[in-house]
Formats: C-alpha cells, sequence, structure tokens
C-alpha cells in the first residue's frame, strides 16, 4: 500500500447522546479507491461527514497529508482539497447546472478541458446546462453532485453512496465515470452499498461495523472470499451476483 | 440593457410589461400625475423599493430573518437630520449624514452578524427584534440628539424645496419637489441596479446555495458565517441609504416613520407578495402595496357610492374597512401566489 493521503487514528464521534464512532482506524493510500462497506448504521456515512468537518470527533486524530485537520471548519477542509458527494446530493436546486458547478469551482472558473470531460461523461449535464438543478432527475441529480465534486483536481474525493436509488443505466454511467477518474490517478474513498460496484472500482476496502473498522485489505482478497464477505457484511446472495 | 440589468432577464412578458408600465409611471410621475399627493405615493415607492429588495437581500438571498432592517433604515434617515441640525443645512451636510448613517448601520449589522448569526435562525430573529427594540426606546429617550417621539424637521438646501421654482415642463409646473423626487428617484435607481448586480455575481450565487443548503455550501468550501455576515452588512447599509433619501423627501424623521414595527411588517408584507429571492418582487410587491395602501380607501368609497342601490355590498365596501380588505387582498395573493407574484409570472418555483 502506497503512503497514505488520509488517516483516521482512534477517531470517535457523537451525535447528539449517541455514540457513533468508536474509534476508527483508517488509511486511505493516495491515487487508489478505497471502499468502506459496512451494514446500514455502521458509522460509514459518519466516518465521510467527520473527515469533512461536518461532525466533530471528540477524540482522535484526522491527518490530511501529514497535518492534522480536526476542528477546522469544513470550507477550510475542502480548501485543503477535498471534493465531497453527500449521500443526499446536497445540489442547489434553484441554481442552473451552470451555477452549480460555477459554484463548485473554488478557483472561480471550471477548467475548459474538465468541462468537456464531465459533459463526455455526462452528456445529461451539457443537455440541462440552463436548466434549475431542482428540475433535474434524480440520477441526473447525482451527475451533477459528482461533476461538482470533480470539477477541479481534489487531492481526495469523498463519494457516499453515489448509486443509492439509481435506474441501472444511470450507475453503469456513474460506475464509468468513476473508473475514468480512478484512471486519471484520482484518491478515492467511497461508501458503497452495491458491492459489484464496489468491487469494480476499489483497490482497497475496510468494513465497519458498530462503528469501528473491522476489516481491511485488498479489495481482491475480499472478493474472492465469500465465506469473509459474508462473515463479514452477510453478503451471501450479493456476492453470487 | 441586460447588461444594466446583470443578465437577470425578467423571464416573462407579463412581468417585462409590468416591470416596464411601473419604471416609466415613476421616470415620469411628475408628469404623468401632477398633484403633492401623487408625487408622495410615487416617491414612497421608490424609497420602498429598495428598503425592500435590501431586505430581500437578506431573507430571500440569504434566508436570514431579521427584524431590525427598519432600525437600519432609521440609522440613515436619523444619520442626515442629526448632520443637518447639527452642521447646518447644506449638501455636504446631508451627504456627510448619508455617509455616516451608512457606516454605523454596517459595522451595527457587522456586530450583530457575528455575534448572532451562528445561532439558530429563529434566536437570530428574536437578537434583531430585541435589539431594534431597544434602539427604537433608545431614540425616543435621547430626545436632545433625537428630538424623542416627536422627531425632527430637517432644513434641506432650498433646490429641493417646493419654494424654489424652475418654471413649467409639459403643463406641469416644476419646482424643488420635483428635484427632490428626481434625487430620490435615480438613487433609488442607482441602489436598485447596484443589488441587482450584487446578486447575479458569485456573490449572490454562493448566498442562494447558503440560503438552499448551509452544510453543502460549506462543504464545498464557502465560509457560511462570513457570507451571512457579509450580506446582514450589505443589506443594512442599502437600508440606511434609503433610510438618507426617505428623510430628505420627507424633511422629517421621526420614530413612527422610520424605526416602527408597523414599517417591518410592511416590509415583510411586499417582499412576501412580490416573491422572495427576485429583485423584481421587491417592484412589483411595493408598487401594489403602497398604491393599496393609499388608494384603496377611495377606490372603496368610489366602489360603495356605486353599488349604493344594492343590499349589503355597499356596506362591505365602506371605506371604513379598507384595512380589511387590505388584509383579505394579501391573503388572496398568498393563497393564489405562494412564490409571489414575480415568482408565479416566471414559473420557475
Amino acid at each position: 500500500m502506497s503512503d497514505p493521503i488520509l488517516q483516521l487514528k482512534g477517531v470517535k464521534t457523537d451525535i447528539a447522546q449517541y455514540h457513533i464512532l468508536h474509534g476508527v482506524d483508517l488509511d486511505v493510500p493516495r491515487g487508489a479507491v478505497t471502499m468502506l462497506l459496512g451494514r446500514n448504521g455502521a458509522g460509514k456515512t459518519t466516518t465521510l461527514r467527520t473527515i469533512m468537518g461536518l461532525w466533530k470527533p471528540h477524540q482522535g486524530e484526522i491527518l490530511l497529508d501529514g497535518a492534522h485537520i480536526n476542528g477546522l471548519n469544513p470550507a477550510q477542509i475542502a480548501r485543503r482539497g477535498i471534493g465531497f458527494v453527500p449521500e443526499d446530493m446536497g445540489i442547489f436546486s434553484d441554481l442552473t447546472v451552470e451555477e452549480n458547478l460555477r459554484l463548485a469551482a473554488l478557483s472561480g472558473q471550471p477548467i475548459p478541458e474538465r468541462m468537456d470531460w464531465i459533459f463526455a461523461a455526462f452528456p445529461a449535464l451539457k443537455t440541462f446546462w440552463k436548466s434549475a438543478a431542482g428540475t433535474l432527475s434524480g440520477g441526473q441529480k447525482q451527475m451533477l453532485s459528482v461533476a461538482r465534486a470533480v470539477v477541479e483536481d481534489r487531492e481526495l474525493y469523498l463519494i457516499d453512496e453515489p448509486s443509492k436509488g439509481l435506474a441501472p443505466a444511470i450507475v453503469a454511467t456513474l460506475a464509468r465515470a468513476l473508473k475514468d477518474l480512478k484512471n486519471r490517478g484520482a484518491t478515492i474513498l467511497m461508501v458503497e452499498q452495491n458491492f459489484s460496484l464496489a468491487k469494480a472500482l476499489g483497490d482497497h476496502v475496510a468494513v465497519m461495523d458498530d462503528g469501528r473498522i473491522i476489516w481491511s485489505g485488498a479489495m481482491a482478497e475480499l472478493a474472492s472470499d465469500t465465506n469473509l464477505q459474508e462473515r463479514l457484511m452477510g453478503l451471501k446472495m450479493e456476492s453470487a451476483g | 440593457m441586460m447588461n444594466i440589468l446583470s443578465g437577470d432577464r425578467p423571464k416573462s412578458v407579463i412581468l417585462s410589461v409590468l416591470l416596464a408600465v411601473i419604471l416609466l409611471a415613476l421616470a415620469f410621475a411628475p408628469f404623468l400625475f401632477p398633484g403633492s399627493r401623487s408625487l408622495e405615493t410615487a416617491a414612497r415607492i421608490c424609497i420602498f423599493i429598495v428598503l425592500v429588495a435590501s431586505y430581500d437581500l437578506l431573507l430571500g438571498y440569504g434566508g436570514i430573518v431579521s427584524f431590525a432592517h427598519t432600525m437600519f433604515f432609521g440609522m440613515g434617515a436619523y444619520g442626515v437630520a442629526i448632520a443637518i441640525d447639527r452642521l447646518g443645512t447644506g449638501y455636504g451636510a446631508m451627504g456627510l449624514g448619508a455617509l455616516v448613517g451608512m457606516v454605523v448601520a454596517g459595522i451595527v449589522a457587522l456586530l450583530i452578524a457575528l455575534l448572532s448569526l451562528r445561532v439558530r435562525a429563529i434566536f437570530f430573529a428574536m437578537i434583531t427584534l430585541a435589539i431594534a427594540s431597544a434602539v427604537a426606546v433608545l431614540v425616543s429617550q435621547l430626545s436632545q440628539f433625537t428630538g424623542g417621539e416627536d422627531g425632527m424637521n430637517i432644513r434641506i438646501p432650498r433646490e429641493l424645496t417646493p419654494a424654489f421654482r424652475l418654471g413649467e415642463v409639459f403643463g406641469t409646473r416644476v419646482n424643488g419637489k420635483v428635484l427632490n423626487y428626481y434625487l430620490v428617484f435615480t438613487g433609488c435607481l442607482v441602489l436598485f441596479l447596484v443589488m441587482l448586480r450584487l446578486v447575479n455575481s458569485p456573490f449572490g450565487r454562493v448566498l442562494q446555495a447558503i440560503r438552499e443548503n448551509a452544510f453543502r455550501a460549506e462543504a464545498i468550501g464557502y465560509r457560511v458565517v462570513f457570507y451571512r455576515a457579509m450580506a446582514t452588512c450589505l443589506s443594512a447599509m442599502i437600508a440606511a441609504l434609503a433610510g438618507s433619501l426617505f428623510a430628505i423627501w420627507l424633511r422629517y424623521v421621526g420614530p413612527s416613520t422610520t424605526l416602527g414595527m408597523e414599517i417591518m411588517l410592511d416590509i415583510l408584507l411586499m417582499v412576501v407578495i412580490g416573491g422572495m429571492g427576485t429583485m423584481y418582487g421587491a417592484v412589483v410587491g411595493t408598487a401594489i402595496f403602497v398604491l393599496a395602501q393609499n388608494y384603496l380607501k377611495e377606490l372603496m368609497g368610489g366602489l360603495s357610492e356605486a353599488t349604493s342601490a344594492l343590499p349589503v355590498i355597499p356596506d362591505l365596501l365602506s371605506p371604513d374597512r379598507w384595512l380589511l380588505w387590505l388584509g383579505v387582498l394579501f391573503i388572496l395573493s398568498v393563497y393564489f401566489f405562494p412564490t409571489g407574484i414575480v415568482g408565479r409570472l416566471r414559473g420557475t418555483r
């Protein structure tokens, strides 16, 4: 495994009176896709939101490129080079597709070459360029959400369940775009429930349960061991697919 | 033209016509509608368009509910009044008063924003209400500076008063009052176009993004508190300038004309009727509301007379009930245009 760009050491996060993360230890290697898997309620989304500073950890360390980012606000963390695709997409419905993407380009102007790539990956965004984002379909909104994170080069992309609730054709489009992003050398930490998609994209995997990482290793190892999948995630049926 | 409007097209033929009619009516009001009452109404519409638009910058674009907007309006008005009172009549004193009022409003808004914008919206609204009430009481108490409850009469330069006569244009006598009107009209037009530029700039887009999803905007890399504080300051400073123009126009400043909670409620109604988050909503909402405030009573009197032969209806349309019908109009407009008149005409939300 190459040197980690992101490290979590004993991260504990509470939401109101609930203890959600009970000490997460995670290394995210540079230039690879790390999948964060686990049952519902295992703490995957909370882990991403804690990295982004949307929830404050009460214990532990989060290091980005060796520098502590605990205690920074989400805007500061984003400006350190993290692109975030939240589970709820978080698009700005009243703004147009164009305005959503321009807003995400912190330099003020999206790079034309990157825009060409986004339009090639998600042609619908070009079609609806001047339309209000709120009028897009669910799949198009997800495309916009991903496009917004990748509109500029980032050190790390945090992507939370991009395939959730989408039709297979849309999932295939997203998978192609993410694969392309990976081939460009991007570092991605992605939460995904669709194990087929996780297998197709992931180089490394960390499995969570009850607010902790209970297993981590190469995706190839987990993908080839159905017993391990069943033991970690109860994936007997899914792994057959 | 699109450059002047900062690329913000009305996006509706009816709305375009409506805006053009309002603009032309205001631009030629002294000649189209002679008489001091109609000029008074036109000036009030101009000033309230700016005041309501500046509140919409805060509420409609920033999603910030504040009850202190009239306080900033009052700061601009009292700035001019106190400056003239202390320095004597003159354009310099007027300008200095407006500038000081604007700066003080900006500083107070910044302090309120920094202290309060981190709390939940409802608490921010309550804090602004408390501060606005405290300032209103203070203005009443500090009568040696503010004239207390009686307010202050302002001696503006003679060129802006009815005593200054210029002659006749298109059969209308042009005097200082007309010049004063065009000062107000031009000032308001410039301030409105500045706001239009603001909301259509990257700053305005970030504000809209924050209104929709503050967490997401923060996660993209925008400091929500900074942008909200900026919006609060800009909105307050523009409201103060509107207040300065109001003081110059009325030649009087008092708590009831600038600081009253009734004015705050009127602003809220105008924003809602016109449509939140659309600068043009301020134009349409204000024009309808101020016209209704000023002429509904007469209109109802005429209707009551015209229907005097019918049972019940003349009583219902009695001019004394004009406030009731204003309320009914408001309820109907909210029911039929939940996104405001402009929102409905644009059909975007």
